[in-house]
């Protein structure tokens, strides 16, 4: 009390400058109100984002003879679910959505898990070769997959895979980012000891894993799952090359296949696109925050 | 290393023989079952780690770098699509084939061109729009992901939407451009109009999940490197020029890194957007990038092993720019 007591006389004298200082400091640095021309630009990007999702529904509700028209249609028109409908079935989406829901989730499940445990042996455990190990998988993630399609080809062709799932699955499983990004969060989220606390009970390393380490990872297995998803979602160039759109697509060959193959109609091109975007963007939609968080934090440590 | 751990195996302090001192009088029947989960704890200690990182590795090896290798194997070769199994050694002809061909080094300068004019303006309005969500707003978490929606659209619908909007006769860009009066473009034929019209599908996609990678990097610079800035009597500008860039350098490096290994290995979006439905990149091929010629030789004319030497001579093509990016990022390190 008497401390508090006897401060007041002092502090009038040091806080003007000080309050002047930190108003001064809040106006240079990042954390300033935005303005009316920050926001103007905000919505100009926002605009630019989303024009072409929702054009694409536009056109997809409309047909061939409007989009040769001009000025080009502004609002939707009345053929939109005949239109989807014609999409889901004749241009097998609905085959496709099923068929790419498999293959990401199979590759996503499979690569949280992998690079979990190889993130976790890289970021706690101590074992010879180490580092020259991680180095190796630094540098993998600065090679492009797709250079290697054509051998990937020729196993295909060896294995009578083509059309099958299986040889999308495969070569998605190989994620040298997510063993990066395990690691990189398993350094700092995990405690050396816990890890301790856990072997002074004489748990195995698997034990370890399985109490200490997947439940302190969940989040980041959350993130590193969604990122997955999306990433062999969106996967274009192997998918393109090994199935067929009338074999056994995934959304991304079926829609390549509409746009370059047997329909001259527009509005039909622009409903299977529109089909293969949107289980994604419902995703974002809903877990959007999240995968927001995830990106950001992936790029703080990358 | 390990030794470390196998001296301090735990089970010997209790987890075989939970509650009794240690150092107590025990029975030789107790003893070889101590011994014997001591050894097991040291098998655990010593593989495990192996066993941990082993699925990745052999993932990797089967479907990263076994093919990456044999590419360049079968690089030496002859091999048809038709019969991919069936190689006859040629040495280095593939190789001086593709040299010798002119559409390998258009292709080359269309990568180059279409690169360079789909990474700096992605990257420039990405910076912009990182500062501009590190404002305080309202709404933050809504732009964010607003931003990302491009990035969660796939390569072939983005493509197929920006064909129709980049149309000669009917498109909304053009229509657009002829209402004021700047008369319409050939997105299509006109190479350089063409090269834009690829290269805004990639910036269309990947500017907001730069942004966020950049704002990322802001939200971690530390507030008092501003406050001595503007105690300095620094604008915002050169605040923004002297404090938040240099403290960027190391992901703008980053995001560079990415999105050149992106724009030269571009495939998707200059095969969907050529109208006339080939894999040249256009009727003079003005858009076709490497990858797409990569794809004509291997699947169109079917010749698996000249493609497999476009393939290992773009790996070397990355491999110097990966070496370049390192020496500088070395000098930039030396530097600060």
């Amino acid at each position: 009390m008497t401390t508090t007591l006897t401060k007041p006389p002092a502090e009038p004298v040091s806080e003007p400058p000080r309050r002047r200082r930190r108003s001064k400091a809040s106006r240079a640095g990042g954390q300033l109100h935005a303005g009316p021309i920050a926001y103007i630009i905000l919505a100009l990007f926002t605009l630019g984002s989303l024009f072409p999702l929702v054009w694409t529904a536009i056109a997809a509700s409309r047909d061939n003879q409007r989009l040769a028209q001009t000025p080009p249609p502004l609002w939707f028109g009345s053929n939109l679910f005949d239109k989807l409908e014609i999409a889901w079935t004749d241009a097998n989406m609905g085959e496709a959505i099923l068929n790419t829901t498999i293959v990401a989730g199979i590759s996503s499940a499979t690569v949280v898990f992998m690079a979990t445990i190889a993130g976790f042996a890289f970021a706690k455990l101590k074992f010879r070769g180490r580092n020259a190990l991680m180095l190796v998988v630094v540098g993998t993630m600065m090679v492009p997959p797709q250079l290697s399609v054509i051998p990937l080809y020729m196993m295909v062709a060896e294995l009578d895979w083509s059309d099958q799932l299986q040889a999308v699955i495969f070569p998605s499983l190989v994620s040298a980012f997510g063993v990066f990004f395990m690691r990189q969060y398993l350094l700092q989220a995990l405690p050396d000891e816990i890890i301790e606390a856990a072997r002074v009970d004489g748990a195995s390393s698997w034990r370890v894993i399985w109490h200490v380490v997947f439940p302190t990872a969940r989040p980041a297995m959350a993130v590193l799952g969604m990122l997955t998803f999306v990433q062999v979602w969106n996967d274009f160039l192997w998918p393109f090359l090994v199935l067929t759109q009338n074999g056994n697509p995934t959304v991304q060959v079926a829609v390549a296949g509409l746009g370059r193959g047997f329909t001259p109609d527009q509005a039909l091109i622009m409903a299977g696109a529109l089909l293969g975007t949107l289980p994604l963007l419902l995703v974002f939609a809903i877990f959007g925050k999240q995968i927001v968080g995830g990106i950001m934090q992936g790029a703080v440590k990358g | 290393m390990t030794t470390r751990h196998d001296t301090a195996a735990p089970p010997e302090k209790g987890g075989a023989a939970p509650g009794r001192p240690p150092g107590d009088a025990v029975s030789p029947e107790a003893a070889r079952k101590r011994a014997r989960l001591s050894r097991r704890w040291q098998r655990d200690m010593r593989w495990s780690p192996y066993a941990f990182v082993a699925p990745f590795f052999v993932f990797f090896a089967a479907f990263g770098l076994f093919p990456l290798i044999y590419t360049g194997w079968a690089s030496l070769h002859s091999v048809e699509l038709t019969a991919p199994t069936d190689m006859a050694w040629t040495g280095l002809d593939n190789y001086t084939r593709i040299f010798d061909d002119d559409f390998f080094w258009n292709a080359a300068k269309n990568t180059l061109t279409i690169g360079i004019i789909s990474t700096v303006p992605q990257l420039m309005m990405a910076m912009g729009l990182a500062h501009i969500l590190n404002y305080k707003l309202r709404g933050s978490t809504f732009y964010r992901v607003i931003m990302l929606a491009p990035y969660a659209t796939s390569i072939a619908a983005a493509a197929l939407v920006f064909v129709l909007l980049f149309g000669r006769d009917y498109g909304m860009i053009n229509w657009v451009l002829d209402s004021v009066g700047l008369g319409k473009v050939d997105w299509q034929n006109d190479k350089w109009a063409s090269q834009f019209a690829v290269s805004s599908i990639v910036i269309w996609r990947w500017t907001g999940y730069n942004a966020l990678i950049y704002l990322a990097a802001m939200q971690a610079i530390p507030q008092d490197l501003y406050e001595s800035a503007a105690l300095d009597g620094a604008s915002r500008w050169r605040q923004f020029i002297h404090v938040t860039l240099p403290a960027l350098r190391p992901t703008i490096l980053f995001t560079v890194v990415v999105s050149t290994i992106g724009a030269s290995q571009l495939f998707g979006e200059p095969l969907l957007f050529d109208a006339n439905k080939g894999a040249s990149g256009g009727g003079q091929h003005q858009f076709q990038t490497l990858g797409l010629y990569l794809y004509e030789q291997g699947w169109v004319n079917q010749h698996l092993g000249r493609a497999s030497a476009i393939a290992w001579t773009m790996f070397l093509i990355l491999i110097v720019i990966g070496l370049v990016n390192y020496v500088i990022s070395r000098r930039l390190r030396a530097s600060s």
